[in-house]
C-alpha cells in the first residue's frame, strides 16, 4: 500500500482511464486544481458534490496574549479555508458504520 | 455560479472550455476521476498531498458517550475515522489575500493551452 497519494498518482488514474498522454493528463490535473485555487482566491465555495465543499470563513480580529510573555496583541482578521466532507466521502471512509 | 459558488459542473465546463480539443465527456471523466481517485484513497486511509493546495489525513476518533441536546439522554457514539483538510501555504496566503512572491492578477494565465480564445 503507498502510504502517500500525490498528483504524480491522480495523473496515473487518469492515463489508464481517458488514454491521453502522461503529459496532458498532468496539464488537466494541474489546471483542475489551478481553477479550483482562483475560485477560492476570489473568496468563492467550490462544492464537489459527493466528495466535499471548500469553503472561506472570514475571521474576525481578535485579542490573543503572547504565551511566553503575557503580553496582549491583537491577532488580525483572516480569510481562511476550510473543507467540509460530502457524507458520501464520509460513508466510504466508514463503509461499516450506521448513518 | 451566481450565488459566489461553484460546483463540480462548473469545473467540468471550465476545463472544457480551456481545452478545447477534448470533448466535454472526456473533460467531466477527468474531473470525476480527480476526486474519485482521492475518495478511494482516503477509504484505504491513505494521506493525499497536492502540491500547493494542501494535503488530506483520515484520523481515527474513538468511540465516546454522546448526548442528545435535547432530551440530555445519554448515547453511544462509536468509533469512526474522519477525513481532515489542511491548507498548503500557497493556498493559505492566496485565500487571505498575500501574493506569495510578486503581486499577479487573478486570472490563469500560466497553462500554455489556454489561448484559445483568440
Amino acid at each position: 500500500m503507498r502510504p502517500c497519494m500525490t498528483k504524480a498518482d491522480i495523473v496515473e488514474h487518469i492515463y489508464e482511464k481517458v488514454g491521453f498522454s502522461k503529459k496532458e493528463a498532468t496539464d488537466v490535473v494541474e489546471s483542475i486544481f489551478e481553477i479550483i485555487k482562483g475560485h477560492l482566491e476570489k473568496g468563492e465555495k467550490v462544492k464537489i458534490s459527493s466528495f466535499g465543499n471548500f469553503v472561506i470563513n472570514e475571521k474576525h480580529p481578535r485579542k490573543g496574549r503572547n504565551p511566553q510573555t503575557g503580553e496582549e496583541i491583537i491577532i488580525s482578521g483572516r480569510r481562511v479555508l476550510s473543507f467540509k466532507p460530502s457524507p458520501v466521502l464520509k460513508k466510504a471512509i466508514n463503509p461499516l458504520l450506521q448513518d | 455560479m451566481g450565488d459566489g459558488s461553484v460546483t463540480k459542473r462548473d469545473l467540468i465546463e471550465e476545463v472544457a472550455q480551456r481545452y478545447p480539443r477534448f470533448s466535454r465527456r472526456d473533460a467531466e471523466v477527468m474531473v470525476n476521476t480527480v476526486f474519485d481517485s482521492m475518495t478511494e484513497a482516503l477509504a484505504r486511509t491513505e494521506r493525499i498531498e497536492i502540491r500547493g493546495f494542501g494535503s488530506f489525513i483520515v484520523k481515527q476518533r474513538p468511540a465516546r458517550e454522546g448526548r442528545n441536546p435535547r432530551t440530555g439522554e445519554v448515547v453511544a457514539v462509536a468509533a469512526k475515522k474522519v477525513p481532515l483538510f489542511k491548507v498548503g501555504k500557497e493556498l493559505r496566503l492566496r485565500v487571505d489575500g498575500q501574493p506569495l512572491t510578486a503581486a499577479e492578477p487573478d486570472t490563469e494565465t500560466k497553462t500554455d493551452t489556454d489561448n484559445a480564445g483568440g
